[in-house]
């Protein structure tokens, strides 16, 4: 299975890293994306700017191992993860979460598996720039109970 | 040890980061923000609700009670928010 791992400052291309991953490939029957975006908004209230911070060498040590975590649980024929840092604003994608197999519940699971701990366990922290100042913000509920239904015992890894 | 700081604790603390080295008592890293707590004011705000911090050592998620000896890089952060 190869992975790709990138955090970087510059803008990507969403296309082309997706398209990289199939080039002169015929084994891929799936790919499934997902695409982070910066909002206009957060909480109601209309933003200029969001800043990441991150932790160089663990971000990218805490994103590995979960996307091996991925490999283990289904059949992935390919992993791109491509996460900015820096300033981003509303309408800059922030992450890309691409996985590839030869069929499609594999590349869904494992492209959610993998989103869901970006959420909650990969050391990124969004600072928020308003008219009135910046403000770290809050992380939620709601995301610590997505990446907590992974938990447990992993299913059998899907057919070939 | 290294000790590193990100988010809101970096900045109530001033610095990234800074080296040092915490009495033998300290074996813990829930101890270790008890000592760093109490070293002075700033500290003490940055570390006042230590139950919301996260720790890492050496770039890996640690509980409150994983000890410290040995470790070479400790990072102290909010709950994360990236994605």
């Amino acid at each position: 299975m190869s992975a790709t791992i990138r955090l970087q400052r510059e803008a990507f291309d969403v296309a082309a890293e997706t398209a990289a991953m199939t080039r002169d490939r015929t084994d891929i029957g799936a790919v499934v994306t997902f695409t982070g975006i910066c909002r206009a908004d957060e909480n109601g209230a209309e933003i200029a700017a969001l800043t990441l911070e991150h932790y160089p060498g663990m971000a990218e040590a805490e994103i590995a191992r979960h996307v091996e975590e991925a490999s283990a649980r289904w059949r992935l024929l390919g992993v791109r993860v491509i996460h900015r840092y820096g300033r981003i604003e509303p309408g800059e994608v922030i992450v890309l979460v691409a996985t590839a197999s030869s069929h499609r519940e594999a590349a869904f699971a494992a492209a959610s598996f993998i989103m869901d701990y970006l959420k909650t366990r990969a050391p990124f922290w969004k600072l928020v720039e308003t008219s009135a100042g910046t403000d770290w913000v809050e992380a939620k509920a709601e995301d610590e109970a997505a990446a907590k239904r992974w938990s447990g015992a992993p299913p059998e890894k899907e057919r070939p | 040890m290294k000790l590193l700081y990100f988010a809101w604790v970096r900045e109530r603390l001033g610095k990234a980061e800074e080296r040092l080295d915490p009495p033998a008592s300290v074996a813990t890293v829930d101890e270790l923000m008890t000592w760093l707590a109490g070293r002075d004011e700033q500290y003490a705000h940055a570390f006042e609700n230590a139950k919301v911090i996260r720790a890492a050592i050496d770039h890996r998620h640690v509980r409150p009670d994983a000890p410290i000896a040995g470790a070479r890089e400790i990072a102290f952060f909010p709950p994360m928010t990236g994605g």
